[in-house]
């Protein structure tokens, strides 16, 4: 054991516990904030194991806006605060997708470790790793700044769906009106 | 020096655990929950490749930025997805019991 192990178990240990917590407890919010400690110990991961770009992404990205954005639609779903039994499926169904999920941890890590082995850490210079990125990698980056434009307006267009139009919405404001002026006049 | 194992069972147990959510729950956000729990343990897995050994174009890690970014795309979608459906159906329950 070295010391690099020994970081990367005590980062490894908080990043599963908080996974375990994020996917089973009964607090809708509280998933998501389990989630930033999760998101954040992976973080750690990355930089014990030298990659410190992937990890500042990491965070920027992950932690700053996706959680947030994880949260808003929380809040925007009327979340309800405090312990909720209907967040999750049935009792057998959970037994199923337990088994399942061991099922898919013991396969993954039978492959994986007999493949492990002691190396010398390669860290990845961030000047390396961008001239790499722009340079290699610069077409698949343009691509990816596309697909992000597209998702971009793809989640404005989606987000539309059932929402009232604005020919509606002036219409009924109308009619509002009106019978407000009808009442008046009743009134007086 | 690192042993890769801690890596490799981080990546797998996040696996299962990202499996289990999916499976586990009905409210659809949460379900999303998972799907990033499975995506980090790919990019562990990346990253983890990447730090064993000078991989060429410094793969492992482009390649985790790029997971990141798609990730990001993904999550944005699906939310609106969520939020559409929230609208028309009043909730975001997944199970099957409403008619």
């Amino acid at each position: 054991m070295t010391g690099l192990d020994l970081a990367f178990a005590a980062v490894g240990v908080i990043a599963a516990a908080s996974g375990l917590l994020a996917v089973t407890t009964r607090h809708v919010v509280h998933a998501a904030l389990w989630l930033v400690v999760c998101l954040g110990a992976v973080a750690g991961c990355y930089l014990v194991l030298g990659a410190e770009l992937v990890a500042l992404v990491q965070v920027l990205v992950y932690v700053g806006a996706v959680v947030v954005l994880v949260l808003f639609a929380l809040m925007l779903t009327r979340a309800p605060i405090g312990p909720q039994a209907e967040i999750s499926t049935s009792r057998l169904h959970r037994a199923l997708a337990a088994v399942l999920g061991a099922g898919v941890t013991v396969l993954l890590a039978s492959v994986l470790l007999p493949l492990a082995h002691r190396v010398d850490r390669h860290e990845t210079d961030t000047a390396v790793l961008s001239r790499e990125l722009f340079g290699t990698w610069v077409w698949p980056f343009e691509v990816l700044s596309l697909l992000l434009l597209m998702a971009l307006v793809a989640a404005l267009a989606v987000s539309r769906v059932g929402a009232p139009r604005r020919d509606d919405v002036r219409g009924a404001a109308a009619r509002g009106e009106a019978e407000l002026q009808g009442a008046r006049e009743d009134g007086s | 020096m690192i042993h890769l194992a801690g890596p490799y069972l981080l990546a797998a147990v996040l696996a299962g655990l990202g499996t289990y959510g999916v499976l586990a729950r009905r409210n659809a956000v949460l379900v999303l929950i998972g799907v990033e729990l499975v995506l980090n343990a790919a990019t562990l897995l990346l990253v983890a490749v990447g730090a064993s050994a000078g991989d060429r174009w410094a793969a492992g890690n482009v390649l985790t930025l790029f997971v990141i970014t798609i990730a990001a795309a993904e999550v944005c979608v699906a939310l609106a997805v969520v939020l559409a459906v929230f609208r028309l159906r009043g909730d975001v329950d997944l199970s099957e019991r409403r008619s």
